[in-house]
């Protein structure tokens, strides 16, 4: 094959498939994708209001879902990813404001930061709603 | 657009393992990135074992020896070999950084991956086509731009503002950052990418230039700049500890300001 015909076809060189993640890119990945649960996650809430307005029957069936196992876990999940988004906005706020945390380490471990927190201020939300 | 996987003809296939040398007891592997465009089929990964105590310390030395000891058709772009040309930028163990300046000791243990620069057209092996990652720099258009007659001696410019190009001039234009972004991975023909805007912003700051609105106005639209969604990624592989999304945000920063 011609030079010229092959540099039409050259291979794209592999990108996701051999990318190492930093936790910083995990963060923002996780921010978009909590960002889209959120969105869904309001839909969930919505059913409750519904169901409340519909009739005791309605809003028992709902508290029954809510209370059991996979609706504690959705419910876990949900304020997770209400934490994560809310703590990694106001790390974007400053990012995008007095403009600080900038260098590679900071950014790494305000990263992990957000994640450990996320975790354990939903589990604590649990906690005090007295889901467990 | 965001595109996971890789075209049909892209996807990389196993290669061969090249043999082991004789007599050495300090064996390291390297699977690496091969593409011929003389021969028909995809890319492949070959794997090479590397004498570690004949073959200097750097991954650059580790590329040399292999094609002055095991196979003088593998293809990679050098010069410096200091940390100074940035012809040597590749992926290697899953991130972009200079093969000069990165030390086989600071790698994670076991095989080491090495790939050409991420989600570039190929040229061969190790070299990616970077005509794109050029084009977006010229577009930064990186040169003093002024309006009044030029002075008798130079642009004077007091020390203090010098030292607002620190962190910003030291750039070598590698494509470590640029080709490091998911953002110009999936936008790479609109966004320009964190070593062009890295660029554009010297500019920006630099007191003696005097096309700063007109600079800004060419980065406005909703691409070149503002697909920067600060995934740090640029920041973080730089081998000249240089931060573009800093210089990015305060692009915004500037954008902001003159609307206010």
């Amino acid at each position: 094959m011609s030079g010229t015909k092959r540099a039409a076809t050259r291979p794209l060189s592999p990108h996701i498939q051999i990318w190492r993640w930093h936790i910083s890119a995990l963060a923002s990945i996780t921010h978009r994708i909590t960002g889209g649960a959120l969105y869904f996650g309001t839909f969930l809430i919505a059913a409750w209001l519904v169901a409340l307005a519909i009739s005791p029957e309605a809003y028992a069936m709902m508290e029954g879902f809510i209370t059991s196992i996979p609706g504690k876990i959705v419910l876990f999940l949900w304020a997770v990813a209400v934490l994560f988004h809310l703590y990694n906005g106001i790390r974007h706020l400053i990012w995008d404001g007095p403009g600080i945390g900038f260098s590679p380490k900071v950014a790494s471990q305000v990263s992990t930061l957000i994640y450990v927190l996320a975790i354990l201020s939903a589990a604590a939300l649990m906690f005090a709603a007295g889901a467990f | 657009m965001v595109q996971l996987t890789l075209p049909q003809n892209s996807k990389v296939k196993k290669g061969k393992t090249w043999p082991k040398p004789q007599g050495a007891t300090n064996l390291r592997a390297f699977r690496i990135y091969r593409f011929t465009p003389e021969e028909e089929g995809n890319p492949r990964w070959d794997t090479y074992w590397v004498d570690m105590d004949r073959a200097g310390t750097m991954i650059l030395d580790v590329l040399i020896y292999i094609k002055n000891n095991i196979d003088p058709t593998l293809a990679f772009r050098r010069s410096c070999r200091e940390g100074v040309c940035g012809s040597c930028a590749m992926n290697i163990a899953g991130r972009n950084t200079i093969a000069c300046t990165k030390g086989f000791e600071e790698l994670p243990s076991g095989e080491v991956v090495i790939a050409p620069l991420p989600h570039q057209p190929v040229v061969k092996d190790l070299i990616p086509d970077l005509t794109n990652f050029y084009a977006q720099h010229a577009y930064v258009q990186p040169f003093l731009k002024t309006s009044t007659p030029t002075p008798e001696k130079e642009w004077r410019q007091s020390a203090e503002d010098r030292t607002k190009l620190d962190g910003l001039y030291e750039c070598i234009l590698c494509a470590s950052c640029s080709t490091s972004c998911p953002s110009y991975w999936w936008n790479g023909d609109k966004y320009l990418g964190p070593a062009a805007l890295l660029q554009a912003y010297r500019w920006l700051i630099d007191s003696r230039d005097e096309a700063t609105g007109e600079r800004l106005d060419d980065l406005e639209d909703p691409f070149k700049l503002y697909r920067c969604h600060t995934i740090m990624n640029c920041t973080q592989v730089c081998p000249k500890g240089l931060n573009p999304a800093e210089a990015i945000a305060k692009i915004k920063h500037m954008m902001v300001e003159r609307v206010a």
